[in-house]
């Protein structure tokens, strides 16, 4: 029913999920059970039934307030501990910006360095994230770890986690943001400690051994091109990917340009550099967000969009 | 409100009982009745306007607490005088309102036309005081929001005078609502409908008049001299 | 099944010109101030918004039948979703009970000859309409994307015709105000000579609290969503983060009014489970005071809960605390209703008839709906659950599984009563059966996803949730279809002449004492009470016409 625990809190969360759960089916199955049992005992059989004569009785009212009032506060408490835990970081956590806008997250890594779309964190230590949002509302949700909060324009939000075991996450954009909203996802990859001394210098290392095309889909998907490229020749928010290499381009400022590797490149880490007619400036840089490798494979992919 | 007279009513034994004033609308049983009845839907009304401002005021506290520095050099740029002035006008114009409730109950028709030409007049002195003050901020340039254009002062300014247009703006909308109310019942006065019998409509608008007069009671305070 | 069957004589129509036909001609329904034409006319136009907000909700299924983009783009989703949800809640079921059955019934079951200001009951009617236009115009001219909830500052940098939606549900909610001040004054002032409070039918109770919480919360969302009319129009200020306003100020704002407003939505219909039960269990009503009492402490209680919707907002911990605790606080209420109808039912001689299948459906899926609330109101599971389908579920379950069906029951309940007819018995039940099955096919499906988290508001998804969403949108397809039949059999009974006996389920409040479809000043004579809304004690007297 749940999907799998990546946390102490998450296992915390799907106790008390657990018990309100079972609960309910209790109290569904005495309502349930009873509403069948009167239903074929006291169905009418004529005109002339004779019904019983209870109109009120004070007792089973009491019962009824306080027997679920009693479990009611059990539920609150439970939940305010855990919800307490949740919202107090240890000291020692590392911390990671974590920036907002339409459609993709932007992580700041301790040392500088930053990502879009895809955080990598080092396994069983805590992870402090400061959330801010560019434009409006958005909510970083990781169901894996049971933890979502509002990402605000005006000041900073927080939440943190310390993930037990290594795998990938999903993260998703919970709060309604306009059209890229469902895609608005990210990954959380976390990482044994060496892999992550590893990713903090060489990069990602299942992406070192892919394939160059493989490497440059994964980025297009995870990054945040998706966002605004499409693939089969539709408008985004920018030009469609489909058969542009080799093609002409016409920018704002009237040049021209044939789509070669070294005008991909100059786009992708100087986007303001020129801008294709038809279109705004808004795309993102990449430099110092993308390696070598990382631009020669979306390079690659670009040029199989035939 | 509950002015009707009947209009089709075939069913004379539908009343139970013999005397028929012609103010008694058919589905009451009596004057007491639809008395009270009015007299209720017009707490309640007044209850639902006394939550639509207080929204307001709850938004404005809000955003005072956020930013007194440019709440308080704001509230500067009113003119506690005229404030004042239309305070006190308000207050006496409550006042002959209530004279008018209870010349209509006495049935002094005299008096009643006469209390609620002041009333009238204590409104329209209001507004036209009120017109003064708009068009001072307007020259101005401290408007609301976008049109806000004042260079000097502090910054977010602007949002004291969104809030003083709005919360002005919407009583400024009820006075004159409470106006046209007015004027309706200076016609019927002058036709000699009111009596000891029959007096609810200068009641209930007395009673929405008093409204307007107290949100101002603190509007006042709120906005020139505290800010 | 046993189905009721009353000794009757069968009626050849009513006896005396009824309201439906006297006075004639359509003018005199346009300027009509008769309450139960005004009933039925809210009847009519809140059943078209169904239509309408069901037929975006079945294309808003086909969408998610499977992942990336079916048919629809991302706009046109955002754009259908925040109709459906809009029109479901604005148009549809805010006005659904209280002014389409409330005013057709209450009157009827208080003695009474009319509302107490029936004017403004037309006025209230007009206004909606209004408001009903500047929706349906909104959705013309661009269209809104904002979801129902308007949240800023989305909604104040979106384009589209958001400015003019606002103004609608603000101008709607002048209407819901009119009719709640007239059923307050009503309930006060005219009740039949001899009936006391207590004497009330517990319909009555439910819509009088219904009515406290549309005078006290609905003006503060006239002002919020003026505010944000004027933060669009002139950025004032107040909500827009980057001119120096507070979006978590707009939700406070908003539900201030929408958490109350839920209890706007479901109070009548538990009014409603409240006759239905008693009567084909000819038993008098268990917990009388119980129920009465406890609908006034939800409508209270509803205005300190707000907060629980804002849990992941950034609102300070303890605030979320007291939000909770009291969320907690106005469940028990609710389930002190739900235990007294049932055991309403002990040593009773049920019947069911279609009123009686929806009053049972409703108490199986109110309870699912209520719940799944416990969940959310508990913070810690709250912040996984929030904005994802297990929300959708939830108030599902308590607006379409609870008021809906409770609706559904009433519009074959007093059917009858309103318009003279009966209707197919065996139909009645089929559709009943369908929507039951469909709604829980449709919506049961969406706790599992939203558990797994699948957040709302998504025109595609990870391809995991394909299978579940597939069976939701096939669930939505047998649900339509029983509501269809539903409509069917409603709609043809109308074209046969009018046969329903005065009292045809053997009712004991007030509304049954007079002819169906009653005369046009509802009764001969001012009704005396000679017994109580639920004694059943007293000899069933098969009823003619007065
Ligand atoms: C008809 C409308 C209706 C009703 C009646 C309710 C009833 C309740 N709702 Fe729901 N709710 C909505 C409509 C409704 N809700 C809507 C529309 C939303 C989302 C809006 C949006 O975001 O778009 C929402 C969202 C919502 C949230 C916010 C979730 C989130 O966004 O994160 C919460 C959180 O606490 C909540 C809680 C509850 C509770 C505790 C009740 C209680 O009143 C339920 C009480 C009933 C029972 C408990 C069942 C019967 C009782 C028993 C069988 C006895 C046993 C009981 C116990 C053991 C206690 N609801
Ligand atoms: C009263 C309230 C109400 C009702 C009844 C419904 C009914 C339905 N709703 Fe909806 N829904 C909302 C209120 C409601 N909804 C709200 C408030 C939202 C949130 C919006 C937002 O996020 O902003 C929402 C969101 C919502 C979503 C989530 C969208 C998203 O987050 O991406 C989905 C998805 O499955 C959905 C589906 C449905 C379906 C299949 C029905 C079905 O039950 C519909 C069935 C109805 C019909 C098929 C019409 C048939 C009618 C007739 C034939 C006439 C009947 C006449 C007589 C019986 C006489 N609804
Ligand atoms: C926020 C939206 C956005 C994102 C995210 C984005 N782009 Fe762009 N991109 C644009 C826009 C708008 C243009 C056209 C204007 C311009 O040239 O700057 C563009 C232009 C380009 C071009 C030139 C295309 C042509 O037709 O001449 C390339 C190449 C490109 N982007 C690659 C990328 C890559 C690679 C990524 C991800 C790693 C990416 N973009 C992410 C918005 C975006
Ligand atoms: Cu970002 Cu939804
Ligand atoms: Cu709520």
């Amino acid at each position: 029913m749940l999907p799998a625990q990546g946390t102490t809190h998450a296992k915390d969360v799907d106790d008390l999920y657990m018990f309100v759960f079972w609960l309910s089916v209790v109290f569904f199955l005495i309502i349930t059970g009873l509403v069948v049992a009167f239903v074929v005992k006291y169905r009418r059989r004529g005109p002339n039934d004779r019904t019983g004569n209870l109109t009120h009785h004070l007792g089973m009212e009491l019962t009824w307030s306080i027997v679920p009032l009693l479990l009611c506060m059990v539920i609150f408490f439970w939940g305010f501990k855990d919800y307490m835990t949740a919202n107090v970081p240890p000291g020692d956590a590392m911390e990671i910006n974590v920036v907002a806008e339409k459609w993709l997250w932007t992580f700041e890594y301790p040392d500088g360095m930053r990502s879009i779309g895809s955080l990598h964190v080092p396994v069983g230590k805590p992870v402090r994230l400061i959330m801010q949002s560019k434009d409006v509302l958005h909510s970083f949700f990781i169901p894996g770890f049971r933890i979502k909060m509002d990402v605000l324009p005006n000041r900073y939000t927080e939440q943190w986690f310390q993930a037990d075991e290594p795998g990938v996450y999903d993260v998703q954009c919970a709060e309604y943001c306009g059209r890229g909203h469902s895609q608005m996802n990210a990954k959380i990859y976390v990482d044994t400690p060496e892999k992550y001394e590893d990713f903090l210098e060489n990069g990602d290392e299942e992406m070192r051994k892919m394939p160059l095309a493989e490497l440059g889909k994964l980025i297009y998907e995870t990054r945040g091109c998706i966002t605004c490229h499409s693939l089969d020749g539709s408008r985004g928010q920018g030009p469609s990917w489909k058969g542009i290499f080799g093609a002409d381009h016409k920018m704002t400022d009237g040049r021209s340009f044939k789509v070669d590797e070294n005008y991909l490149r100059e786009s992708i880490l100087e986007p303001q550099a020129m801008i294709v007619q038809g279109y705004e400036g808004i795309m993102p840089t990449y430099q110092g967000l993308l390696r070598d490798r990382e631009i020669l494979a979306i390079i690659e992919f670009i040029k199989a969009q035939k | 409100m509950s002015t009707h007279s009947i209009t089709v009513d075939g069913h004379g034994h539908d009343h139970g009982h013999g005397h028929h004033d012609p103010n008694l609308q058919h589905h009451f049983t009596e004057m007491e009745q639809q008395f009270d009845s009015a007299k209720l839907g017009m707490w309640l009304f007044l209850a639902t306007e006394i939550l639509m401002f207080g929204g307001l005021f709850v938004g404005f506290a809000m955003q005072q607490a956020k930013f007194p520095e440019a709440f308080q050099a704001a509230h500067h740029h009113l003119d506690r005088i005229m404030g004042a002035v239309n305070t006190v006008v308000l207050l006496i114009s409550s006042f002959t309102m209530v004279m008018a409730v209870w010349a209509a109950q006495m049935g002094k028709r005299k008096a009643l036309i006469v209390n609620l030409v002041i009333t009238l007049a204590c409104a329209a002195t209001f507004l036209v005081v009120k017109f003064f003050e708009y068009s001072h901020k307007i020259h101005d340039g401290l408007l609301p929001g976008k049109f806000f254009s004042y260079a000097q002062g502090e910054p977010n300014e602007y949002i004291f005078f969104s809030f003083y247009f709005m919360m002005t703006g919407l009583h400024g909308i009820h006075v004159l609502m409470g106006m046209a109310g007015i004027t309706w019942l200076l016609i019927r006065a002058i036709r000699g409908e009111f009596g000891p019998g029959y007096f609810t409509p200068v009641d209930l608008i007395g009673l929405f008049w008093h409204l307007i007069d107290l949100i101002w009671i603190y509007l006042f305070p709120l906005l020139y001299l505290i800010g | 099944m046993a189905t009721l069957t009353l000794p009757v004589v069968k009626s050849q129509g009513p006896a005396k010109p009824d309201y439906l036909n006297d006075p004639k001609g359509i003018m005199s329904w346009l300027v009509t101030v008769d309450h139960k034409r005004i009933g039925v006319m809210y009847l009519w136009s809140v059943l078209f918004a169904f239509l309408l907000g069901g037929l975006f909700a079945l294309l808003l299924r086909l969408e998610l039948l499977t992942p990336g983009e079916d048919f629809m783009s991302a706009d046109t989703y955002n754009k259908v979703f925040t109709l459906h949800g809009a029109i479901m809640v604005f148009l549809f079921i805010i006005p659904a009970i209280p002014a389409a059955l409330g005013n057709f019934v209450l009157p009827l079951m208080l003695g009474a000859k009319d509302v107490a200001f029936p004017r403004l009951n037309l006025a209230s009617y007009y206004v909606y309409v209004v408001g009903a236009l500047m929706a349906v115009t909104s959705m013309v001219l661009g269209g809104v994307d904002t979801g129902w909830t308007f949240y800023t500052p989305y909604s104040t940098s979106t384009d589209g015709a958001v400015t003019l939606m606002t103004l609608s549900a603000f101008v709607l909610g002048f209407s819901s105000i009119f009719t709640g001040l007239n059923f307050i004054a009503t309930i006060h002032k005219l009740r039949a000579p001899g009936m006391g409070w207590f004497e009330m039918p517990l319909f009555a109770w439910s819509i009088y609290a219904t009515s406290i919480i549309q005078i006290l919360a609905t003006p503060v969302l006239a002002i919020t969503l003026l505010l944000l009319v004027m933060e669009r129009a002139f950025q004032v200020g107040i909500f827009d983060a980057r001119l120096g306003g507070d979006p978590v100020l707009f939700q406070h704002f908003f539900w201030f009014y929408s958490h109350p407003a839920v209890y706007i939505m479901i109070l009548p219909g538990m009014a409603i489970i409240s006759e239905i039960i008693p009567v084909f269990s000819r038993k008098h009503i268990f917990g009388y005071r119980a129920i009465a009492f406890s609908s006034v402490a939800i409508a209270l209680i509803s205005f300190v809960v707000w907060g629980h919707h804002m849990f992941t907002s950034g609102q300070s911990q303890l605030a979320a605390a007291i939000f909770s605790f009291l969320t907690f606080l106005v469940a028990i209420p609710s389930g002190i209703k739900v235990f007294n109808w049932v055991l309403t039912m002990y040593q009773g001689s049920i019947s069911f008839n279609t009123p009686m299948l929806y009053a049972i459906s409703f108490l199986l899926l109110f309870s699912i709906g209520g719940l799944t609330g416990l969940f959310l109101g508990a913070l810690s599971v709250d912040i996984h659950l929030h904005d994802t389908y297990f929300i959708v579920a939830h108030f599902h379950y308590v607006m379409m599984g609870g008021t809906v069906i409770a609706f559904l029951g009433g519009v074959h309940y007093w059917w009858p009563k309103m318009f003279g007819r009966m209707y197919n018995e065996k139909w009645g039940a089929i559709s009943c059966a369908l929507v039951f099955i469909g709604f829980n096919v449709t919506f049961m499906s969406q706790f599992f996803m939203g558990s797994q988290g699948m957040p709302r508001r998504y025109y595609t998804y990870l391809d995991q949730f394909q299978p579940l969403h597939a069976f939701s949108t096939f669930g939505s397809w047998i649900l339509g279809l029983g509501l269809f039949i539903a409509a069917i059999n409603l709609v043809v009974s109308l074209r046969k002449p009018m046969d329903a006996p005065s009292n045809p389920w053997g009712g004991r409040t007030l509304e049954w004492d007079t002819q169906s479809p009653p005369i046009t000043h509802n009764f001969e004579e001012t009704p005396v009470l000679s017994h109580g809304p639920y004694d059943y004690k007293a000899p069933v007297q098969p009823h003619h016409t007065a």
